[in-house]
């Protein structure tokens, strides 16, 4: 069956875009040519700095022939609706249609229409120039003569030829006739800009990708990929040092050469003065080159690499040389950086934070620094409750500390050139001033962690300014309603959120979060905004609910039941995230055992007969049940092990020793069993009914020690 | 280019460099203007291009244009930044379709040989908040460095630009560097002359570098600069009102003119915003201010003769 190959030979394909491009064709071209009845073998697309590139295998050489039968109006209908059905079927007269015979309804007309599949060519002739026209470029532009008349083609930049063929392995294909905005589709492409710039013609695939390597094109971004990380490692090792590996720096530089060619070069010593993250993001962000370590320090070493897109004349010494004299001045540049901000002390920036509004609703920085200290100070202590007396002090004075230099490094001249080392920046500058190692440490971690990834600060310091940032951040948004919505989380509170979950549970630290909800809305109120604020008293609750949800989604993915979540939310006042996380655990391990399971099944069916017994009398059944009233052995001896379970199960709890009151919860099961077994629950005796009832009311709320078992899903 | 002599060449003095671009040009058939004789933040403000993009008729340009950033001023102490430098500006309109190879053989012709050199052409996509421009395209770099920006413009003065006009802006001092390789502007050799009769680049303007870094920081007369960003709005509206030719306004009669008051406010508020006296949030209103009179001057442009009309 024929191939077709599709090239679109356009100006320089921003890097970022060129993958999702290279998709987009495939799944545009084989979604049309499935929806013309064209069903393919395979097809694969490419991009490269100037090129997109399409093959699909196995086309059949015609569209299948169709034959569709469709129902018309009945025989002697008027004629408006006799000339609709010729008009629709495309039928000269009725003369053509057969008549269907129903002796029921009536006899009515029916056009067989047969329509002979087209060429497959010809269909793709007719999609291709659509595709173009339609594509999805993230921003595309209009160029040239033609873009005086409206309507003119948009491409990511100008587009300069199309390769579109089409036909069978054996023979030479055809070109698919089609042009757009008078670019004709034809078997002519080009090769490197400056290596191999002459035109040549190619047939199929096969030859073009192998003409186009060597006109020095690699067509295969990932191709191109594996040659530059093979040869930068290599190079770097043949010299002694060690890449430093960096995937979205590959994807991008792929994304800029045809024709990878890796070379070395290197900078002045005195430069590793300047800490390593800022050298390794002047060099990645301004002039997309890799970095290498010294294997014996770890440390970055005077070297860099860089790939050009050109196999120069020289051997590439006037490429190294002139890249070296870049990141000469851009080092120099992040040096004089980097000295300037040592000038000056983290706190003495701090005035400036008074300008800058942090968000028109929520005041300005300077604010909302003072209030992420005041929470910091308030949790600290929850975060070392042995601490005491003098040293519970120091450990708050530090907190703040940390918490009113955690942002001034937002002002250093590196940060505002390099915004991904805040924090960082702020450690360095901190150590320089010499804070106190905590604090310092405080100061990069407490934006951490960024996601589900990243490292969990343990510095008890950087966990009180950590959660005290986050804290601050829920809470400012929740009081003004800026919360998620459905895809929408433009402030990343899903991510701040995960992170005190992961900062407390990880870390094992008790910290109720109403309490401190409450205590960072009155903050709220105190500094930072004069607008009205949701309700503070419903605010905690409702944040509260908010962390249930990311709790859950937490677990899940962590593959634990999240039902459990619920049945342990339901409690109500479940605000400590490690006791709730303790106790879901201590629940799933619980519920995997028999005992666990029937005793879900025993107090399931309780609730359930509770339940209907309850609806139909309209009443409650709480209250102690009357022992006199016990007609069974069983039942004394259920009331006898509630009695025993409850007080066993709420000392465990109490104790926060839920695995202890899971294993007393499992005494139940074989009284609540035997009841079940040999009682009736609905006695003649009104009474005596009342009195199981009651029964099963204290078995349920018994269980409810532990978790509600009727969020439970079984 | 063989037959220049050394001091003339353009890797041997900033002079030779922006001949031979001006040569190259000329030669091309681009009209070859003077700069435009007003403070400009860069060569797109010159009205050969802002205006002369807009509007259907052919219009191939070159010119050098000197550009006034007032809060890249460094006092002459940094090797790299200045408030005062030069673009070499050049307009085709329609944009050619072999414009890049127009562009790589400028670079041959000022001694750049891509076959001994990496050159690329790097997504950037331009926008003017000032101007109510943009455009997409790169910048261009050679062996890493950043010496040339390439624009297709999409829309200028809040106009769609139809044809689209292909815009190339070299930065002239750090061309220059380049190809004389030299790491301080202030040491990049002007008259191309060694010696004593050798003039280099801070000779010509270092003095100024210092001085206006003083003035653009510290001494601008701020209460004269607020006046007379009011002044110059002011009177571009009032020339832009003054210049229709009747109240249907089918042709425009001062657009020009109306456009050097715009051009005035921008650098005014450049001024201004060095001296740090505009907050964050006046910040923007200022700058669609300045847009709005581009818009202005735009939609008259489009009326007048070499508009289109």
């Amino acid at each position: 069956m024929p191939d077709l190959l599709l090239e679109l030979f356009s100006e320089e394909i921003p890097a970022r875009m060129q993958a999702k491009a290279a998709d987009d064709l495939r799944k545009m071209v084989t979604d049309k040519l499935v929806a013309e009845g064209l069903v393919y073998e395979g097809a694969k697309a490419f991009a490269t700095p100037r090129r997109l590139a399409l093959t699909v295998h196995g086309i059949p050489a015609r569209q299948p022939d169709l034959k569709d039968e469709r129902k018309g109006p009945k025989v002697g209908a008027p004629d408006a609706a006799v000339q609709g059905f010729l008009k629709a079927t495309g039928l000269k007269s009725l003369d053509e249609a057969k008549i269907q015979k129903d002796p029921k309804k009536g006899d009515f007309y029916i056009a067989l229409i047969e329509k002979t599949g087209r060429p497959a060519i010809d269909v793709i002739a007719e999609i291709l120039p659509v595709i173009v026209r339609t594509f999805p470029w993230p921003k595309s532009m209009r160029w040239g003569e033609r873009s005086a008349k409206p309507g003119a083609l948009q491409w990511v930049r100008p587009l300069h030829s199309i390769i579109a063929t089409f036909g069978m392995e054996t023979e030479d294909p055809d070109v698919v006739a089609f042009d757009v905005a008078g670019i004709e589709a034809g078997q002519v492409t080009r090769g490197h800009r400056f290596m191999a710039p002459a035109e040549f013609s190619v047939r199929r695939f096969e030859d073009y990708e192998a003409k186009l390597f060597d006109a020095k094109v690699v067509l295969d971004s990932q191709r191109r990929k594996d040659i530059i990380l093979a040869d930068a490692k290599e190079l770097a090792f043949a010299q002694g040092y060690e890449l430093v590996e960096d995937q979205v720096l590959l994807d991008e530089v792929s994304g800029l050469v045809e024709w990878p060619v890796v070379l070395m070069g290197s900078f002045d010593e005195d430069f590793l003065s300047i800490p390593g993250e800022v050298i390794r993001a002047t060099i990645r962000n301004n002039q997309k080159c890799f970095v290498v370590n010294d294997p014996k320090t770890g440390k970055l070493a005077n070297r860099f690499i860089l790939v050009a897109n050109i196999e120069a004349s020289d051997g590439g010494k006037a490429i190294v040389a002139g890249n070296e004299r870049v990141i000469r001045a851009r080092l120099s540049d992040a040096k004089f950086f980097y000295d300037t901000d040592l000038k000056t002390k983290l706190e003495d920036r701090l005035p400036k934070f008074e300008q800058i509004v942090f968000h028109e609703k929520l005041g300005t920085q300077a604010e909302r620094i003072a209030r992420i200290e005041r929470l910091a100070a308030e949790i600290a202590p929850l975060v070392v409750p042995t601490a005491q007396g003098a040293e519970k002090e120091k450990l708050v004075e530090k907190a703040k500390r940390a918490a009113r230099l955690a942002k001034a490094d937002l002002l250093t001249e590196v940060v505002g050139e390099f915004p991904e080392v805040q924090g960082l920046m702020g450690k360095y500058y901190a150590q320089t001033q010499g804070e106190d190692a905590s604090v310092a440490q405080a100061i990069e971690d407490h934006y951490k962690p960024q996601g589900p990834n990243d490292r969990v600060p343990s510095d008890p310091v950087a966990i009180a300014v950590a959660l005290a940032d986050k804290i601050d951040t829920l809470v400012g948004f929740w009081a003004i309603d800026e919360k998620p919505t459905g895809s929408k989380d433009p402030y990343a509170l899903r991510r701040a959120a995960l992170g005190v979950i992961r900062l407390v549970v990880e870390n094992e630290k008790r910290v109720g979060l109403q309490q401190r909800f409450a205590f960072a809305a009155e903050e709220l109120l105190s500094v930072g905004t004069s607008h009205p604020i949701m309700d503070r008293n419903k605010l905690p609750f409702d944040l509260l609910s908010f962390f249930a949800d990311r709790l859950k989604v937490q677990l899940r993915d962590q593959g634990a039941r999240h039902d459990l979540v619920d049945a342990v939310f339901a409690l109500g006042g479940q605000d400590d995230l490690l006791m709730v996380v303790r106790r879901v655990e201590a629940l799933g391990k619980f519920l995997d055992t028999d005992d666990g399971k029937n005793l879900l099944a025993g107090t399931k069916r309780a609730s359930n007969i509770l339940a209907i017994e309850e609806k139909k009398d309209k009443r409650a059944f709480d209250g102690a049940p009357d022992a006199s009233l016990y007609k069974d052995d069983t039942e004394a001896a259920l009331a006898f092990m509630i009695a025993a379970v409850k007080s066993e199960a709420s000392i465990a709890v109490a104790n926060e020793d839920f695995t202890f009151a899971m294993s007393a919860m499992a005494k139940l099961r074989p009284a609540v069993d035997a009841f079940f077994d040999k009682v009736k629950v609905n006695d003649d005796d009104p009474k005596v009914r009342e009195n199981r009832l009651k029964l099963l009311n204290e078995i349920r709320a018994a269980t409810r020690a532990v978790a509600d078992f009727s969020k439970i899903q079984d | 280019m063989d037959s220049l002599p050394p001091h003339m060449r353009p890797e041997r003095s900033f002079q030779g460099l922006i001949l031979t671009l001006q040569r190259y040009w000329a030669d091309y058939g681009c009209v070859i203007l003077q700069p435009y004789d007003m403070e400009v933040g860069a060569g797109t403000f010159h009205p050969a291009t802002t205006l002369r993009a807009l509007g259907p008729k052919r219009w191939n340009a070159a010119y050098v244009q000197p550009s006034r950033r007032p809060k890249d001023g460094r006092y002459g102490e940094n090797p790299n930044r200045l408030q005062h430098y030069y673009q070499f500006q050049v307009i085709l309109k329609p944009s050619p379709p072999d414009i890049q190879d127009l562009y790589l053989k400028s670079l041959a012709a000022i001694g750049v040989d891509a076959a001994l050199h990496d050159i690329r052409f790097v997504e950037d996509d331009w926008e003017s908040p000032t101007l109510g421009a943009w455009g997409l395209g790169w910048e261009c770099w050679c062996d890493g460095m950043e010496v040339s920006q390439f624009t297709y413009f999409q829309q200028v003065a809040g106009v769609e630009c139809a044809p689209v006009a292909g815009e190339l802006t070299y930065g002239l001092e750090r061309l220059a560097m380049y190809v004389q390789g030299v790491d301080r502007v202030y040491d990049l050799n002007f008259n191309g002359r060694e010696g004593a009769e050798k003039v280099t680049y801070g000779d010509v303007f270092l003095q100024a570098e210092q001085e206006y870094s003083r003035h653009n920081f510290e001494h601008s007369d701020t209460a004269m600069l607020f006046e007379q960003f009011k002044m110059a709005e002011g009177a571009c509206r009032k020339y832009l009102e003054a210049g229709w030719d009747s109240d249907k306004k089918e042709r425009h009669l001062m657009a020009l003119p109306a456009y050097d008051q715009c051009i005035k406010a921008s650098h005014v508020f450049n001024l201004l915003d060095a001296r740090g006296v505009i907050s964050v949030t006046e910040r923007q209103s200022y700058i669609l201010r300045v847009r709005e009179l581009a818009k202005a001057c735009g939609e008259a442009w489009v009326h007048t003769e070499a508009g289109g009309v």
